[in-house]
């Protein structure tokens, strides 16, 4: 026999042991998936001291308004010292976003004409945006600076210049929700593919 | 600026002294690299010196992604297009926290060791801002400076199934406020819906903690949906019945229609490819060609990318990388054999629910001229040009480049 023959041999018994091994042991089953629970009893409950402090958003039916009122007057000089800058003199010059003018006729043409500006009285569809907005996140260059009482004085200020409220309204956590916004209903879901969900429930009246 | 012999002097002794530093900061490299020890390991690595990729800052607040320098799919996490409303915040970890409340059963509070502890999970998606075209760019526009605003990560985090589990979300809750703690304290509503699809809380990008540009120590994640909803240093969400009209989803993130109405929550994004190679500035030479691109669609899966490579008239399929992923950039690439004439070279990106990207004119006349620029995924073209220069341009693509 020769060498070559011999390692044939060796090669083949190999191989044949292999197979009749695997033919032998089964292929051990699959094991059973880690349990998961529902919970996982991690992190710890809020205070309610706590979610106070963070919850600072204004809802479009007034929720989360704080206490307190102003009027257009309150607004003008803060108005003047702290927003002018950037939104102009009286709301419509810029540089930044143009606040104040509404479409003709309360009309919504955006979509038509790319020259109608986009402001409070034209496109914005809930004043009460304008109070979170403010109040979160105004003016860029002293964010958070602003009292209450500031923040509802530039939003009575801001809807005056935008002829939305008479300039010796009080506007306070009752009032403001109830603003008259020409845009409100022009507003509409994504007919594309997105989710299907009402932004607003249906609430009995 | 008014210009006199001082000022041209002085401009021109910058451009000398520009051109003197960028021959000083030519790499220096031995002639043969075979006859001199390399240098020792070293704890952080960073680029070839030859190789400066970097993003295009468009204003202080954001700054775009160069994809002309980009291979494959993933964007390098410091090249990741940033984008943001009150600067980028910086946040301890240490002090860090998620405040989950409204209508849940159990108001929680988690760390960022919380978060950690939970099932993590690891996915690759793309992440857009949806004001992401130039409308009006030149012929000189890259495609950073045509679509920077795209980039892709392989994210890592918890799903928002499981923190919404674990603080008992009721059942009629339908949507979430999800709040940033940047200088802006960004909020978007989202309906709970997408939570339990793939929502995501996000503390990883492509293996390591999250950019501070991304969101640092941890963002809001919905694959597929408009950048502005993925809200960064994510402080808070509260669980509700209704959305809250945030200024960022009403006076902005908003899409007027011709009609006099206008799309709210318009959260996904369209299918669009963009063509990364040949593009300007580059110049290419007669012969075979490989048209280089990504394509995308916050619908699912890329199916089919077409590329023309004689304005329109003939449309080709071009081959697509894989795997190609859900909701992820996928790379195409097409050959062709350029002639020396000019043309016009053009991709189209199909996605799994059958839709096609639009030719610039289509979406203007769905949208109207007065259309935001928000969700603007027109087809784009670039001229070949005679002497190999590439350049960019918009629809119409005027004779003999007209689209079929």
């Amino acid at each position: 026999m020769s060498i070559r023959r011999v390692l044939i041999g060796l090669v083949a018994a190999g191989a044949c042991s292999l197979t009749a091994g695997q033919a032998q042991t089964p292929a051990p089953a699959k094991p059973p998936a880690a349990p998961q629970p529902e919970r996982f009893g991690i992190g710890r409950p809020a205070a309610p001291e706590e979610i106070a402090a963070l919850d600072i958003e204004v809802g479009p039916d007034g929720g989360g308004l704080p206490p307190g009122s102003a009027t257009s007057a309150d607004g003008a000089p803060i108005y003047a010292a702290k927003c002018a800058t950037c939104h102009g003199a009286t709301g419509k010059e810029g540089p930044n976003d143009r606040l104040v003018g509404r479409a003709p006729g309360d009309a919504f043409p955006f979509g038509r004409d790319p020259a109608v500006p986009k402001t409070i009285g034209s496109y914005w569809p809930y004043a009460t945006t304008v109070f979170d907005y403010i109040r979160r996140a105004m003016p860029p260059t002293t964010p958070g600076s602003l009292s209450d009482h500031d923040v509802y004085a530039l939003t009575a200020y801001l809807l005056t210049l935008n002829d939305l409220i008479s300039p010796d309204a009080i506007v306070d956590r009752e009032s403001l929700p109830k603003v008259k916004m020409p845009a409100r209903d022009h507003f509409i879901p994504d007919p594309r593919g997105g989710p299907k969900i009402a932004p607003m429930p249906v609430k009995p009246k | 600026m008014k210009v006199t012999r001082r000022t041209l002097l002085a401009g021109a002794a910058g451009t000398v002294v520009a051109g003197a530093r960028a021959r000083a900061q030519a790499p220096q490299v031995p002639a043969d690299p075979t006859k001199v020890r390399g240098r020792p390991a070293r704890a952080l690595g960073e680029r070839s010196p030859f190789e400066a990729p970097k993003r295009l800052p468009r204003s202080a607040t954001g700054a775009f992604t160069p994809h002309q320098d980009l291979m494959g799919t993933i964007t390098p996490s410091d090249l990741h297009f940033e984008r943001h409303h009150g600067g980028v915040p910086d946040i301890d970890p240490k002090r860090y926290s998620l405040l989950v409340h409204g209508m849940v059963g159990r108001p929680m509070v988690f760390t960022l060791d919380d978060l950690k502890r939970f099932p993590q999970v690891s996915r690759i998606c793309f992440l857009e801002c949806s004001g992401n075209l130039n409308r009006t760019a030149p012929p000189e526009t890259t495609p950073q400076q045509l679509a920077g605003q795209t980039s892709q990560s392989e994210w890592t985090g918890v799903m928002l199934s499981t923190i919404f589990k674990e603080v008992g979300v009721s059942p009629k809750a339908t949507w979430f406020l999800a709040e940033g703690s940047d200088a802006a304290v960004l909020t978007r509503s989202v309906p709970v819906s997408k939570a339990f699809d793939d929502a995501m809380i996000a503390y990883g990008q492509n293996g390591e903690a999250i950019r501070p540009e991304q969101g640092y120590p941890a963002r809001l994640l919905l694959p597929g949906w408009e950048g502005n909803t993925n809200v960064k240093w994510l402080r808070r969400i509260e669980l509700s019945d209704h959305a809250f009209m945030t200024r960022e989803e009403t006076s902005k993130y908003t899409d007027p229609l011709a009609n006099d109405t206008a799309r709210m929550f318009s959260f996904v994004m369209d299918a669009r490819s963009l063509i990364t190679y040949p593009t300007y500035p580059v110049s290419v030479a007669k012969g075979w060609l490989e048209v280089r691109g990504i394509a995308w669609t916050g619908y699912g899966r890329i199916t089919r990318v077409d590329v023309s490579t004689n304005g329109g008239k003939t449309w080709t399929a071009a081959k697509l990388q894989g795997p190609v992923l859900p909701k992820a950039h996928t790379r195409f690439r097409h050959f062709f054999q350029w002639d020396g004439s000019e043309t016009i070279i053009m991709s189209r990106a199909v996605d799994e629910t059958g839709y096609k990207q639009p030719m610039r004119g289509e979406l203007f006349a769905q949208r109207g001229p007065g259309a935001a620029n928000y969700h603007m995924n027109p087809v784009t073209g670039w001229i070949i040009q005679p002497d190999g220069k590439v350049v960019y341009k918009q629809e119409p693509w005027g004779p003999g480049g007209d689209p079929a």
